[in-house]
């Protein structure tokens, strides 16, 4: 392998040409290059060039396979772990969501960067001194016995897997993007992508993979975001100007909260709303009623001979109508919700735990459930990330306990770059919206806004409910994928920067993908093939074994994609949870507390596990549903959204540990001898992992 | 005073535990009282750069601040590992 300095050399080129790639794209735009090509251009150059990375990087070496040789210098540990870390919700979703959520939104920033402050402190340099291939490989050796690991596979499985999921719907969505193929073609081509690169080279290939896909998701992300920086707070570097921005949409956010015509589109939605509320009350007459007025409407229109398209939306309102008064009371109630959220004050962007009630004590309620929220999501998320095997699983490839240390400030550095530009970005685009959009006649709307538009009304819709023929901001709905995705045009930039902020989202899905699913083929393959079903494997049979089951994985992975399961933040909130409340405490206390043993750490997995799962499948909306749960029945606890059922989870975990452990008798020697073993970084007690326990 | 294994961990897990103080209080006092704490900082109101800036590069620091002093505990407790020189 190359020394760190060859390797800076070779990436320090590959930026370079990356760039020069790019630079030569734009010229060829200038010169007619058609559109279409330039999206297939990046689309195959990329994925040709991780590929490329895959082949070159081909092993079957079990240590190369699964841990890089332990050779990564800490740098390029730190960029990999970065790209494994930013997925397609970080690069595309997260700035969305900062926009539309304000202040609040900030838990995602600060939860997906803090956790990292638990990964160095509490785990990755313990993990690297035990120096073995995956998470369960620690819970089984510090605890013992197969039953432990056995069950830390199950949550490594169930969480990577609900992730993995997820990233690969991005990958397919990125890719219909990039070139307007068919949803499930671009999962495939993804697909495709991810294995040349991982099938061949394990997690070597997706080390030297995944750094340079840091590198053009980095790119991608930061040219825009200057360009736009420059042109708002002239500075391209708005992460460190934006405050004046935030300033001035203050300002303008005060002037439209006034404004007549605004409160004219509000109030439209509010008596929208009432209207709603007042059927839900009447029920069932309301709904009697509603259907006899839709036949009799049909019937008028037969009568009067009316034109067919007039009949066809009539017919169609019939067929849509609630078939029960049940389901008119969850359709209507869905309505007013709808409408009461449109109607409802304009929120600043800067306030935290904005409440738009009018009476003063619900509002103070409002904005305590909203803190409460707020906190705990930080939290699961903090936890999660220090629970999530395929980040823990990057201590591993480090030569030293001193480079796993300094991997993670790397890896954070580079996460960085990306978690202080989105807010940033989110305010910039804000700003441009409530100025160049708002207040605008319909007729004289920047150009992306009909480009947009006319794709998918998911991603922007605009409807004169007041009849002035100007956008009030009311009237306006955006979906949160459109601020990175639209980013270049509304910044004014050429089509080839749309090309790369596609493909860095890429590169952003892919590289996390990649991550995943090794580290699911890992604990199959090393965890439950060789350790449990048959321990004299030679190393060739386990690489082999690896390969196979990475296969299988994926193509179940992207069978279950293609179902669309969910949405992609309800799935990554429910794989934090689950992280975070079955295997962060039994890893903590693994290192910290001499006496957790082995039945205390499968009760807290087991417990961490369990609770995650019973607060979703109960509170989830989605869930309540699917298991005829009456709202009303199974409210919050302490109103804490499904998604931070890792605030119970968490301390749920380490209380049963604690108290399992206690009432059962101390670990034996062999555990004390393990933990010791952990906590010193010197080489000289035993080399990769030869403790105690597996000698 | 125990052995110098025994003083190396106790040190170790002492300046951990003052780090996720310092982790604690810019991530949940902060954003806990972040209603109160508006007033104007760099040109953003307090919490909102907290939020989205400040305490991002704390964490930044603590994780940069316990690699450097870890590392010189080790070569004091003579733990370190040859490979990082």
């Amino acid at each position: 392998m190359p020394s760190a300095r060859q390797l800076r050399t070779y990436y320090g080129w590959f930026t370079a040409g990356f760039l020069l790639f790019v630079l030569l794209l734009g010229v060829g735009e200038r010169l007619g290059l058609p559109r279409v090509l330039i999206g297939y251009t990046f689309l195959f150059a990329t994925i040709g060039l991780y590929a490329g990375i895959g082949i070159m990087s081909r092993t079957t070496d079990v240590a190369e396979y699964y841990v890089a040789g332990r050779r990564v210098p800490a740098f390029f540990n730190g960029m990999a772990t970065g790209a494994d870390w930013m997925s397609a919700a970080s690069f595309i979703g997260l700035a969305g969501s900062l926009y539309l959520l304000g202040f609040d939104g900030l838990a995602f920033v600060l939860g997906w960067t803090g956790g990292f402050c638990l990964v160095a402190l509490l785990i990755a340099p313990y993990l690297r001194k035990f120096g073995q291939f995956t998470i369960p490989d620690f819970i089984g050796a510090r605890y013992g016995g197969d039953l432990a690991r056995a069950i830390a596979m199950g949550a490594v499985l169930m969480c990577s897997f609900i992730y993995v999921v997820a990233q690969i719907y991005g990958v397919g969505l990125i890719t219909t993007h990039l070139t307007n193929v068919d949803f499930s073609y671009g999962v495939f081509l993804g697909l495709a992508g991810i294995l040349v690169c991982s099938f061949l080279g394990g997690m070597r290939a997706v080390t030297w993979t995944q750094v340079a896909q840091c590198i053009i998701l980095l790119v991608a992300y930061l040219i825009p975001v200057a360009w736009l920086g420059l042109q708002y707070t002239g500075s391209p570097l708005p992460q460190l100007a934006y405050g004046s921005v935030l300033e001035r949409l203050a300002v303008r956010e005060g002037e439209l909260a006034r404004d007549p015509q605004e409160l004219a589109v509000r109030g439209v939605y509010q008596a929208r709303a009432g209207d709603a509320l007042q059927r839900i009350a009447r029920l069932p007459q309301s709904w009697q009623d509603g259907q006899g007025a839709a036949r009799q409407q049909i019937d008028e229109l037969k009568a009067r001979h009316a034109p067919l398209s007039e009949l066809r939306v009539a017919e169609r309102r019939l067929a849509h109508y609630p078939a029960t008064p049940e389901d008119a009371r969850r359709d209507w109630q869905q309505e007013a919700n709808e409408y009461a959220a449109r109607g409802a004050p304009l929120m600043p962007h800067a306030e935290p735990f904005w409440s738009g009630a009018a009476d003063p004590q619900r509002a103070a309620q409002e904005r305590d459930t909203k803190r409460w929220n707020f906190l705990a999501l930080v939290f699961c998320l903090m936890a999660g990330t220090a629970g999530l095997p395929h980040v823990l699983m990057r201590s591993y490839t480090t030569p030293t306990v001193h480079q796993a240390r300094k991997s993670v400030f790397w890896a954070l550095g580079f996460i960085l770059l990306l978690y202080l530009s989105a807010p940033a970005l989110a305010v910039l685009v804000k700003y441009d919206v409530y100025t160049q959009v708002v207040g605008k006649h319909f007729s004289d709307l920047p150009a992306w806004v009909a480009a947009w538009s006319r794709i998918d009304p998911a991603f922007l819709r605009m409807d004169d409910i007041n009849h002035d023929g100007v956008v009030q901001l009311a009237e306006l709905q955006m979906g949160p994928d459109i601020v990175v995705l639209a980013m270049p045009e509304i910044a004014g930039l050429p089509y080839v920067i749309t090309g790369l902020v596609a493909a860095g989202g890429l590169a952003a899905a892919l590289s996390t993908a990649d991550g995943l699913l090794l580290t699911i083929a890992n604990a199959l393959s090393h965890d439950l093939y060789f350790k449990m079903i048959n321990r004299t494997a030679s190393p060739a049979r386990r690489v082999t074994m690896a390969k196979v089951l990475l296969l299988l994985v994926a193509l179940v992975a992207a069978f279950v994609t293609l179902m669309r399961p969910g949405s992609i933040v309800s799935l990554v909130g429910l794989a934090f949870s689950l992280a975070a409340g079955s295997l962060f405490p039994a890893l903590v206390l693994g290192v910290f507390w001499k006496r957790a043993n082995q039945w205390g750490a499968i009760a807290g997995m087991l417990t961490g596990f369990a609770v995650c799962a019973y607060y979703i499948a109960t509170r989830y909306p989605f869930f309540q549903a699917k298991l005829g749960l009456a709202p009303a029945a199974w409210a919050p606890w302490f109103g804490i959204d499904p998604i931070s059922a890792g605030v119970f989870a968490v301390p749920m975990g380490l209380a049963a540990i604690v108290i399992v452990s206690l009432a059962t008798a101390a670990p034996d020697a062999a555990s004390g001898q393990f933990v010791d073993f952990v906590r010193m970084p010197d080489a000289h007690n035993g080399e990769k992992g030869e403790s105690a326990r597996n000698r | 005073m125990g052995t110098p294994r025994q003083r190396y961990w106790r040190q170790t897990r002492r300046l951990t535990a003052v780090l996720l103080l310092v982790w604690f209080v810019v991530t949940f006092v902060a954003a806990y009282h972040a209603r109160t704490l508006t007033f104007s900082f760099l040109g953003w109101p307090f919490s909102f750069y907290m939020a989205a800036q400040g305490s991002l590069l704390v964490y930044l620091f603590i994780v940069f601040f316990y690699a450097r002093q870890q590392h010189r505990r080790d070569a004091v407790f003579g733990v370190d590992d040859p490979r990082d020189d």
